[in-house]
């Protein structure tokens, strides 16, 4: 492996976060280096999706802190997550469905673009040489994610496979320092989840994207992360190597149901 | 300069691309899609590149008559390796890209291969998986750099690296390649094609400058062929057609080779360019129409009954209209209208508007779906040739289009007819042997310098070839009527919904055949009938599915009633195959020909089942998945009946 782990570069601290009297997540700490990809995994309803909204910023955890590169924010903030270089997918596909792959993965250069909308409306001058330019990143990740057989499909046409990577693409359009990816192999096939596995690892391996993901699939977690974090009932109950995590007996618990 | 007398003689394919770059340098050569866009190389950026190629692998050791394999899909740097062998005397030698690590070995040990250059990342893994069974393979050079950062093995250099060494090394000797080109004689092997191996083994078909020079002048000259054509080269490159095509004649005549993004583009990057010379096997016409039928099967009532009626008019008179033959008037204005509504903008749609000259050959083109584009106004002809004579013996005239022949011997071709009724032929492109296997070499050409073709067929009044089957395959019921399985699986194939399908019937009292539904067009019937299938064995078993290939088959007999030639030979009994026939299980040949035998060996419980008249039969069938894994297909067979019609004579006496 050339692929080096680097320093921590996101720190949660005793991230707490309720929804009313319902507390979704309860006292969590962990981190996260650069370079490396980390799984957080758990059973139904454990508050993973909330864990990966509050790194993102859509939910602002009432106690704890988040240190992101060495700056300490009691939460994140949405805009600021995607400024610095923060992207994701979601759980539920959320692309535009009328609209074509290409078109989709140009939304997700929107925050790279600088003229205005005037300069874009009329298509001159430095906007649409800008543009250009953006078409060009887009072609790359196309080229990358092997999809140039849809590059003019709407989105809502393609199988769920594609989907799924198409949003991948949409994330990696914004040339991420780290990707969120929610159940990025939810409902896919064998193959498919072969496919998208090579993706997550050479997205890594080629452009030292930090990878944060929630996975179901025990064997896909396993394999592709580096360190694990377990989830149950929002608390934390394991944390480290897969092969260290596979083995703690909290997990299994969690897991498979304990003896009584 | 010994060697060629008259110096500047264009009778070698790097003397040809020198010329090229010196007469018509400016001129687009090559265009591949990256990144979206097409890319333009000409023909002076092309020599210059090849050339230093050619001196990065001297660098590497590859010397005058070494073979150098070519693995990949069909990349302009691909084409230029063989040229860069070929400068150097070298010959390369274009291998199956889809095929599996295991079916590669045999090419690479049997052609003793030092150094592959490949395509990318998959097919570097697939070498290195059988680098322990070919011990001469010392070099891999791979075009796309992706995915390969991690591979640190001393045997492997990027294409990139390979020619900018070159460029230094050419600078040092700025004479080197010039007097390798000029050591090159037009006698010299200028590549190796390997057979599909129909039956047994791949044998080298080593073909020279001379052969395939002639091959490519001969149909260059026949259909005007110029430096301005387009084609788009999107078949193996280890097929003898691409070759022609491709290499032989785009040198030959120096133009340009469009090259798609990727397998899955093809009929995007063809709307694209708009070829306007096209070659393709039936198989691809064969999916074109069927992805067309249906795509009008869900269009609106209105568009449906608008094309279903200019094709009925198109039907009547296109063809004879293409071939400038007198029409009557009103179908010449209805042809008129029908070209303004429906053929102009299905020609657009299917990147056909600028075709000149369209050639089908592989295999033998059901009559009615070559119809069918010769009445859309696509100027489709067939050729005949096989590897061993450079894909090049017959010809179609235009306007002497007969649509059951394969038309007239080429120029500079000798045909004759054996006793047997096995075609032979002679001329300038036929191999100079098979590599190392003179025994197969003295038994496939005879005493006069013929070369047996293994195909039966007849010549008619006016000398055109008409092919009947592999002389092999045809066989006798037990009646006695001649038996052509080819014949009667062609008409069977035009249906959009039979994918492939296997006659048997040699020594038997009667035809029974193996079907194959093809998934997209049954899959779409289904659905919109309301049949919920899970996959291609749940829907290939549907009661449904199989009244649907029985009509189809009832159809077939009912046309082959009406020839008394094949009336005995109508089909009986049938079934549909559970699973998809594949090369990847033998069963099919890379260039996706119906390995009888095998076939017939691996499913006789089957073939049993149908002569025995039983109702159904059980079958359990080991696959092999792409990525080499195995699995297990199994289902209960239902075998239906067909109705059989009396000979048409019969009827007519009744």
């Amino acid at each position: 492996m050339a692929r080096e782990i680097g320093e921590v570069i996101l720190d949660l601290r005793n991230i707490s976060l309720r929804f009313g009297g319902v507390k979704a997540l309860t006292d969590i700490s962990f981190d996260v280096r650069d370079h490396e990809i980390r799984a957080i995994i758990g059973p139904n309803g454990a508050g993973k999706s909330s864990m990966l909204n509050v790194i993102n910023g859509v939910y602002r955890p009432q106690e704890g802190e988040i240190v992101f590169h060495g700056e300490h924010r009691r939460d994140m903030d949405t805009h600021a997550a995607a400024a610095a270089g923060i992207a994701r997918t979601f759980q539920n596909i959320a692309l535009f469905k009328g609209m074509s792959v290409l078109d989709n993965l140009m939304t997700g250069r929107n925050l790279k673009m600088k003229a205005g909308f005037l300069q874009h409306a009329l298509w001159w001058g430095p906007a649409r040489r800008e543009e250009l330019e953006h078409r060009r990143k887009v072609e790359e990740v196309i080229d990358f994610l092997e999809i140039e057989h849809i590059r003019k499909t709407p989105v809502g046409r393609l199988p769920y496979g594609l989907q799924k990577r198409v949003e991948l693409g949409r994330a990696l359009a914004a040339e991420p320092k780290m990707l969120l990816l929610d159940e990025p192999m939810a409902g896919m096939n064998v193959e498919e989840k072969q496919d998208m596995c090579r993706f997550i690892l050479d997205v890594n391996d080629q452009f030292g994207t930090t990878i944060v993901l929630i996975e179901h699939d025990m064997g896909v977690v396993m394999d592709i992360s580096d360190r694990v974090v377990v989830l149950d009932y929002g608390k934390k109950i394991g944390d480290g190597a897969p092969d260290e995590v596979k083995n703690n007996p909290e997990v299994i618990a969690a897991y498979l149901g304990t003896q009584h | 300069m010994a060697a060629t007398p008259d110096g500047g003689a264009l009778d070698t394919f790097p003397r040809l691309l020198m010329h090229h770059a010196s007469v018509r340098g400016a001129r687009p050569a090559v265009r591949e899609k990256d990144l979206g866009i097409w890319q333009t190389r000409s023909w002076a950026e092309v020599a210059e590149e090849t050339q230093a190629l050619a001196c990065g692998l001297a660098q590497l050791g590859f010397r005058r008559g070494d073979r150098l394999a070519i693995i990949g899909d069909n990349r302009p740097r691909l084409y230029g390796s063989m040229l860069a062998a070929q400068m150097l005397g070298g010959i390369p030698v274009p291998m199956y890209q889809d095929a599996v690590a295991a079916e590669m070995v045999f090419v690479l040990q049997d052609a003793g291969i030092h150094i592959a250059i490949v395509e990318d990342q998959e097919q570097v893994d697939k070498l290195m998986e059988i680098k322990d069974q070919c011990p001469e393979l010392q070099h891999i050079i791979y075009d796309d750099p992706r995915g390969m950062r991690h591979y640190t093995q001393t045997f492997l250099s990027g294409f990139d690296e390979v020619v900018a060494s070159g460029r230094i090394h050419k600078q040092n000797h700025p004479d080197f390649i010039a007097a390798e080109i000029a050591q090159g004689a037009t006698e010299d092997i200028s590549v190796m094609l390997y057979t599909s191996g129909t039956t047994g083994k791949p044998k080298g078909v080593c073909q020279t400058h001379r052969a395939f020079i002639a091959a490519a002048r001969g149909g260059a000259e026949f259909d005007g062929l110029r430096d301005t054509d387009d084609i788009l080269s999107y078949l193996p490159m280890a097929w003898v057609g691409d070759h022609l095509f491709s290499l032989a004649q785009a040198i030959f005549v120096g133009f340009t080779v469009n090259c798609p993004e990727s397998g899955d583009t093809v009929m995007t990057d063809l709307r694209e360019i708009g070829p306007t010379y096209y070659f393709a096997p039936p198989r691809v016409f064969e999916n074109v129409l069927t992805q067309v039928m249906i795509r009008m099967e869900d269009a609106g009532s209105i568009k449906r009954k608008l094309f279903h009626y200019f094709m009925d008019v198109a039907k009547r008179c296109g063809a004879e209209i293409l071939d400038r033959k007198p029409v009557a008037m009103k179908d010449r204005l209805l042809y008129a209208l029908g070209n303004f509504v429906v053929y102009g903008p299905l020609r657009n749609v299917l990147g056909m508007s600028r075709i000149r000259v369209a050639y089908t050959a592989g295999a033998a083109i059901g009559p009615d779906l070559f119809r069918f584009y010769r009445s859309i106004g696509v100027n489709l002809k067939q050729l005949y040739g096989q590897t061993e004579t450079c894909a090049y013996v017959c010809l179609q005239p235009d306007g002497q289009i007969k649509f059951d022949s394969v038309g007239m011997p080429a120029p500079g071709v000798e045909i004759k007819i054996a006793d047997s009724g096995e075609i032979l032929v002679k001329g300038p492109m036929l191999l100079k042997e098979y590599y190392k296997r003179p025994d197969a070499t003295a038994e496939s050409i005879n005493a006069d310098g013929y070369f047996m073709t293994g195909d039966a067929g007849f010549l008619d009044a006016e000398g055109h070839l008409k092919i009947i089957d592999r002389a092999k395959d045809v066989g006798k019921l037990s009646g006695g009527a001649m038996f052509a399985p080819n014949y009667i699986e062609n008409k069977l194939k035009f249906f959009p919904y039979i994918k492939e399908s296997v006659c048997f019937g040699h020594g038997r009292d009667m035809v029974c055949a193996f079907i194959n539904i093809d998934m997209g067009a049954v899959g779409n019937w289904a659905e919109r009938r309301h049949i919920a299938y899970s996959g291609y064995t749940d829907l290939a078993c549907k009661p449904a599915v199989l009244d649907l290939i029985r009509d189809c088959i009832e159809q077939v007999n009912a046309e082959l009633a009406s020839d008394a030639m094949v009336a005995d030979t109508q089909v009986h009994r049938f079934l549909v195959l559970h699973k998809e026939l594949d090369p990847d299980d033998d069963e099919l040949t890379r260039t996706r020909k119906v390995r009888r035998g095998f076939v017939a060996e691996k499913y006789a419980v089957l073939i049993d089942a149908l002569y025995a008249g039983r109702e159904s039969q059980f079958i359990e069938t080991e696959v092999k998945f792409e990525d080499g894994r195995r699995g297990k297909v199994a289902a209960d067979l239902v075998i239906r009946d067909a109705k059989t019609f009396a000979k048409a004579t019969a009827m007519r006496a009744a």
